[in-house]
């Protein structure tokens, strides 16, 4: 009885992220308790705002979360990753300052309502979507093979949109999305992950999209018997991460009004797919948990914004988060997984000859 | 067979992407350049090829010079600097030019070994790395290619190359010091943000303040970071100076981007900064929107590090045409540093990038 309700615990997908954050959590309770406080200030603009690190994390956690769901997606159904999303973040990004200031980088007003250069993005993040899925679905190449062009090429793409001129949005709305709407003291970004996590709660909840892509992530032959088109899911999912990118690329650009193509969303390619990783999914695609992998994303944020916290140098968080790698590598690797259930059955067995022989 | 089909279809692809570039280059030069990490464009050849002696060339024809830089894309301190160089080696200024752009070093010494076999006159050099470029250099020396570093000076013997137009980093992170002791604040709590690590700007920068804060009891460094140049980064790092409820009153950022995002931070978090405020904010590079920032007195410096090196070229070639060494072999370059309380119009307009 006893043990089936930890082999729940523990078998549970939500258990490796979980730990973590706790583990996180009791260092920083020991540390500094502080860390935990969370207070009413009022910001430059005059309103009310919430700070504290706690605020922080969920703050700048945000794109990781949204961009954690698209790669989850993609690794799934196609058991491989795509490594283009900080690039296409630059593209999309661009493209909706583009659309924003028109061809002078630093206008009076915005040329264009916020929600077209919305929906711009959108597109344009889907378009890049398609190019990686076309790669992958159509032509079988390995998805970070394929992923790997728009890698390479995407921050000159997007250079060259603006014609390497960095625009600055005037429009003080705009900084809306990446800070903080007048009179509401949650970041706005909380909100935007909200209505991703319920969109994408209902899509999963109300269509085949997640049964299918798991039935091509772990056999794409017998998805294809029973009727399933392996290639237009595996499609299909690079171009729900492009929308994600496109919605990671509004709140990049929001917090600052601007961007620096060659830098912004640096790295964050290999953050999501760590995520996804930590969320306890195998990086070879099948089965799925989203919202491990969103909780993923906050583990990896909350490891940030303690490091940054203990004034850790800031290129040498890499090195802290490959060790994150390491030992998730090592505890899911079979060999250890088959040694450490081995342990657990002796360990229990012993302790049932034990109850026996009390009995006796 | 499959496997074989998609390796075609890739490569097909990927000669596409190849061809579509290069027959753009004339009208979006930068663009070409940027679609791959590195390309060549002859600017010149793209332009009309029959005879344009109008333009005041010598008679004898153009000189040919062959430009190596850091991709534009990196910076806008490299994209002013490379739009000042393109204005300047123009076939109505008299010169023949090509470009080639790369951040990797080797792939830049790949691109002075075709120059040189194109026989340019001259070589414009502004090195990716300070190692590696001996043998290279050797080899222009021997072919007669005259070689100039611009913005960038190189592990070489000095006799490789004619002269080297370079910004003195520690000098202007000397002006910039020296600004922030004239304030004769009580007490300096100074979060230092720094640029990538090892690099030029970051070591000369970063230097001039460390040598302070070691020999001044009434300056502390609240905390030293790498941004790395980028503004998110610089944006989390006070965030979480803020968050920790330590006290400050000096931002020193090595750029004006990260300075942005620390100001970002600021903002969020109910901080005043600028002239006669809480936090002095300090930046380098003198972008336009950034001495903007100082003419509305929302930061209080910015120092500039001077991309426009073209007419300093410009005139040492001149001389050397006429026979004429240059009388120095490192020309520093005049660098100024803004004060808010200051700064005017004018010279937003003059020196912003």
């Amino acid at each position: 009885m006893n043990k089936s309700l930890f082999k729940k615990i523990t078998g549970n997908q939500m258990f490796i992220p979980l730990v973590a954050l706790l583990l996180l959590a009791v260092i920083n309770l020991i540390v500094d308790p502080g860390f935990f406080k969370v207070s009413m200030n009022t910001n430059n603009a005059g309103n009310p705002v919430l700070s504290g690190y706690l605020i922080t994390i969920l703050d700048y956690g945000s794109e990781l979360a949204i961009l954690a769901m698209g790669m989850t997606l993609v690794t799934a159904a196609s058991g491989g990753q795509d490594i283009s999303v900080g690039a296409t973040i630059a593209i999309a990004g661009s493209a909706m300052l583009r659309v924003l200031c028109g061809t002078n980088p630093r206008p009076e007003a915005i040329q264009a309502p916020i929600i077209v250069a919305f929906l711009v993005a959108c597109l344009v993040g889907m378009l890049c979507g398609a190019f990686n899925g076309a790669l992958v679905s159509i032509f079988k190449i390995q998805p970070m093979i394929a992923t790997l062009v728009l890698f390479t090429a995407g921050r000159s793409i997007a250079a060259w949109i603006n014609v390497n001129k960095l625009p600055i949005v005037p429009d003080p709305k705009f900084a809306y999305f990446g800070g903080f709407i007048p009179g509401i003291p949650v970041p706005t970004t909380v909100f935007i992950v909200l209505v991703c996590i319920i969109v994408v709660a209902l899509v999963l909840k109300f269509t085949n999209l997640g049964l299918y892509t798991q039935a091509v992530g772990i056999n794409e032959k017998s998805a294809r018997l029973n009727g399933i088109n392996p290639t237009f899911i595996k499609f299909l999912s690079f171009v729900i991460l492009g929308l994600c990118v496109a919605v990671a690329a509004l709140i990049k650009v929001s917090r600052l009004s601007t961007i620096n193509y060659s830098v912004i969303a640096k790295d964050i390619e290999m953050d999501a797919i760590l995520a996804v990783a930590l969320g306890g999914n195998a990086l070879s695609g099948g089965k799925f948990n989203m919202w491990a992998s969103v909780l993923g994303a906050y583990v990896i944020q909350f490891l940030t914004t303690t490091l940054y916290k203990f004034n850790v140098q800031s290129d040498a968080l890499a090195a802290y988060k490959a060790v994150v790698v390491i030992l998730l590598v090592f505890f899911s690797a079979p060999k250890v997984r088959e040694y450490l259930s081995a342990f657990a059955r002796r360990f229990s067995s012993k302790s049932k000859q034990r109850e026996s022989k009390g009995e006796a | 067979m499959k496997k074989v089909v998609a390796i075609l279809m890739a490569s097909l692809m990927a000669f596409g992407l190849v061809a579509c570039s290069k027959s753009d280059s004339t009208t979006t030069t930068t663009a070409a350049a940027g679609g791959n990490d590195a390309t060549t464009t002859t600017a010149a050849e793209n332009k009309d090829t029959e005879g344009t002696t109008a333009g005041g060339g010598e008679s004898s024809g153009l000189i040919k010079v062959g430009i190596i830089n850091n991709d534009p894309n990196e910076s806008g301190y490299r994209t002013a600097n490379d739009a000042d160089l393109q204005a300047m080696f123009t076939k109505e200024n008299g010169y023949d030019a090509s470009f080639s752009y790369s951040l990797k070093n080797d792939e830049q010494i790949q691109f002075a070994k075709t120059f040189i076999q194109n026989e340019v006159d001259y070589l414009l050099l502004s090195a990716a790395d300070v190692a590696g470029w001996d043998s290279v250099l050797k080899d222009a020396q021997e072919a007669g290619v005259k070689v100039i570093l611009f913005d960038r000076t190189i592990n070489a013997d000095p006799s490789l190359y004619e002269a080297s137009i370079v910004s003195d980093m520690a000098k202007e992170g000397q002006t910039a010091v020296d600004w922030l002791a004239s304030q004769n604040l009580p007490e300096y709590n100074i979060i230092h943000i720094q640029g990538m690590m090892g690099s030029a700007a970051q070591q000369g920068r970063s230097g001039a303040l460390d040598t302070k804060v070691a020999a001044e009891a009434s300056w502390n460094i609240v905390t030293q970071q790498t941004a790395e140049w980028n503004a998110e980064k610089a944006q989390q790092i006070v965030q979480s100076v803020i968050d920790s409820g330590a006290k400050f009153n000096v931002i020193y950022a090595e750029n004006d981007d990260m300075a942005k995002g620390a100001v970002a931070a600021l903002d969020a978090a109910g901080i005043s900064h600028g002239v006669g405020k809480d936090v002095i904010v300090m930046g380098f590079d003198c972008n336009k929107w950034a001495l903007e920032e100082l003419l509305k007195q929302n930061w209080n410096y910015d120092g500039q590090c001077n991309p426009f090196q073209a007419s300093y070229i410009d005139a040492i070639i001149k001389d050397l045409e006429a026979g004429k060494a240059p009388a120095e072999k490192t020309i520093i370059m005049e660098e100024k540093g803004f004060d808010a309380a200051t700064i005017k119009q004018e010279d937003v307009d003059k020196y912003g990038i």
